[in-house]
């Protein structure tokens, strides 16, 4: 019967129309991501194309300043395209190549997933169509040109907010208007299962790399893990290697927006509820009545009213912990890092630099905090001078 | 014999949909008595919902209509009470898990067997997961309406055998909406329904002119019209029930 469940979250909750290809997609992730040949050619392109292993940077002014804690950057910001994103997108780029499909569709918030996806599309030759809320392509005009010279086409969703939420709805429909040759690249750790677990083992390599660099560096784990939480695909990607760690701690930032007693955040652990939505049980942003929140935030790579099944799952159990940071944080951080350190981070990553800023300087100078840097901010830069009420002329 | 199975047994059935609310309850209350009485052999009750992901554009914007008019689940539950005083036409509610699972599927369930609701179709509940919603239909006596489309070959009949009432066949791919052409085999779909199970099959999506209505009625036991429908109730708004009505009036004269 039900499939995929993180505890009481998750499951596969979609159209009819659809039962057949995410059960046709369970059966391929099934066998290819045991497939060596599959394994190894994933893993080149990670090593020749991505960059990886992506480095673990010690920012040592920005441990002396908060006088805490030992903080680690995991720079995802460096690879390819700019952000984590690409991770999932060659995984299942590749993956839906080998199903034999020929055109691949994608939902974007930032544009981050947008551009991976359309990056690893035109690496392997495939078709690729991008969704993004128009009030996103507005806010990321720069992204949807550069999705355009990747080949991609970008459709700007007009219904309901016009952001993430929507763009993924109209993915959604064209999925079930044509699935027979087209697979859709879900972008985050959401969805209806198998997606949350495809997405969480392509960015399990995260993990997997701060594992063995931190021994290195440190000779010991991290005794905090801190990453920004939308979807949640960047935090899965961390937290999934250490789950079985009792004594490595983990905190998901979710977007505050204005602050969460007003109604303009995407805080969906703080204030959200259990519903099933967008293919899975879980909790969301909603009413009384399930009619689903307009969210808001800054970012609108977490510009969303849902989470993660497998974060759901986290938060019930208590294993991993979950904390709202505003708009002003964020932004606050993200200025900080750039000062401090010299490096630019994406507004979504800049929620889990406020967070770290918070709680570094209570912990002991011995103890080391490893922060998901998940994209780099030049995207964003553009939308903080007007956040600032700074004219660029571009 | 319940009220659905009735409907099937006196000829082929022709299946309005409208959206709760749109443009308003009132007009709701109005226009369901009225299809009835212009030949509706079930009429399809659609609970707005915020994010519909089946529908296509115009129940899209109806939905957003009802619930700017400020449509929510109870009133719903309070209209339908009061249309059941006025018509014994069999009723069906139409809407995503979201709404039912977050009001409480039991509370919901029960709500709406008491409003004198026969059966419930919820899009996004595939058969893998209708254990949400099952139990609860199966104990207030309300038919959980099984979905199959082009794309669900064998699944058909693993569905058929444990449907209920009717069996909603999916004519097309995509979402809901007005289309000019059908290309699906839907004679096949349906005769692999018979052959496990004996239990009528409506057609629904894209469906619009009597010339289709026509050609389905000879697979089908009963023809679903949605699109087409609420495009004119979004056309006439509070002044949609008499051209509701007379489409009505020409689609069932086109399958009897």
């Amino acid at each position: 019967m039900s499939k995929g469940r993180f505890g009481q979250h998750g499951g596969q909750f979609v159209p009819e129309t659809l039962m057949n290809a995410v059960e046709e997609l369970l059966e391929a992730y099934e066998k290819y991501s045991h497939d060596e040949e599959f394994l190894k050619e994933l893993q080149t392109l990670h090593e020749t194309y991505t960059g990886r292993p992506s480095l673990l940077y010690y920012a040592e002014k920005m441990t002396k300043d908060l006088g805490g804690a030992k903080i680690y950057l995991k720079r995802e910001d460096l690879n390819h395209t700019g952000s984590h994103k690409i991770n999932n997108a060659l995984g299942q780029v590749l993956l839906a190549k080998k199903m034999g499909k020929t055109r691949v569709i994608a939902e974007t918030g930032a544009g981050q997933h947008g551009v991976a996806t359309a990056t690893a599309a035109a690496l392997m030759g495939l078709e690729c169509e991008i969704y993004m809320g128009e009030e996103d392509t507005e806010r990321q005009a720069l992204n949807v040109f550069r999705m355009e010279l990747l080949g991609a086409k970008v459709h700007p969703v007009t219904s309901g907010t016009k952001t993430l939420k929507d763009a993924v709805n109209e993915t959604m429909r064209e999925w079930t208007n044509r699935v027979e040759d087209t697979h859709y690249v879900l972008g985050s750790v959401m969805g209806p299962h198998p997606f949350p677990t495809i997405v969480r083992d392509f960015q399990s390599i995260i993990g997997k790399e701060v594992r063995s660099q931190i021994l290195k560096a440190e000779g010991k784990l991290p005794d905090l893990l801190i990453a920004c939480v939308g979807g949640g695909s960047n935090a899965m990607g961390l937290f999934y290697e250490f789950l079985e760690e009792p004594s490595v701690k983990m905190i998901g930032c979710e977007a505050a927006g204005h602050g969460i007693d007003t109604d303009q955040h995407a805080a969906t652990i703080s204030k959200g509820t259990l519903g099933i939505f967008h293919g899975m049980k879980s909790y969301f942003c909603q009413d009384e009545y399930g009619q689903i929140a307009p969210v808001y935030s800054i970012s609108a790579g977490l510009d969303y009213p849902g989470i993660g099944p497998e974060h759901a799952n986290l938060h019930d159990s208590g294993r991993a912990q979950y904390v709202a940071v505003t708009d002003l944080e964020a932004v606050e951080a993200f200025e900080y890092l750039s000062r401090i350190e010299g490096i630019i981070p994406a507004i979504e990553s800049s929620h889990a630099i406020a967070h770290a800023r918070k709680i570094a300087p209570s912990m002991g100078k011995d103890e080391v905090i490893v922060i998901n840097l998940s994209g780099r901010g030049d995207k964003d830069v553009a939308a903080i001078a007007r956040y600032k009420g700074v004219q660029i002329y571009e | 014999m319940s009220r659905i199975a009735e409907v099937f047994s006196k000829g082929k059935a022709f299946i309005p949909f409208i959206t709760a609310g749109d443009p308003d309850l009132s007009i709701t209350e109005i226009l369901i008595p009225a299809m009835a009485e212009a030949g509706a052999d079930l009429i399809e009750i659609g609970i707005p919902f915020s994010d519909p992901v089946a529908e296509g554009i115009v129940i899209q914007e109806a939905d957003m209509r009802a619930l700017s008019a400020g449509t929510t689940t109870d009133k719903i539950f309070e209209s339908v009470k009061r249309i059941r005083m006025k018509t014994g036409v069999p009723l069906a509610f139409m809407t995503y898990l979201n709404p039912v699972f977050v009001y409480g599927s039991e509370r919901f369930i029960k709500n709406a067997a008491e409003c004198g609701v026969d059966a419930l179709i919820v899009p996004d509940l595939p058969y893998e997961e209708k254990e949400e919603l099952k139990p609860y239909c199966s104990k207030y006596g309300i038919d959980l309406i099984s979905l199959i489309a082009p794309t669900s070959k064998e699944r058909i009949k693993t569905i058929a055998a444990e449907a209920e009432g009717f069996v909603y066949c999916v004519s097309s791919m995509g979402v809901t909406g007005v289309r000019t052409k059908i290309n699906t085999n839907i004679g096949n779909m349906i005769s692999l329904v018979k052959e496990t199970k004996d239990i009528p099959c409506a057609i629904g999506f894209g469906i619009s002119t009597p010339e289709q209505a026509k050609e389905m009625s000879q697979y089908a036991d009963g023809v679903i019209v949605g699109s087409a429908i609420v495009k004119l109730a979004a056309k006439y708004g509070t002044d949609c029930v008499e051209p509701i009505c007379s489409y009505v009036r020409e689609m069932k004269a086109a399958i009897s």
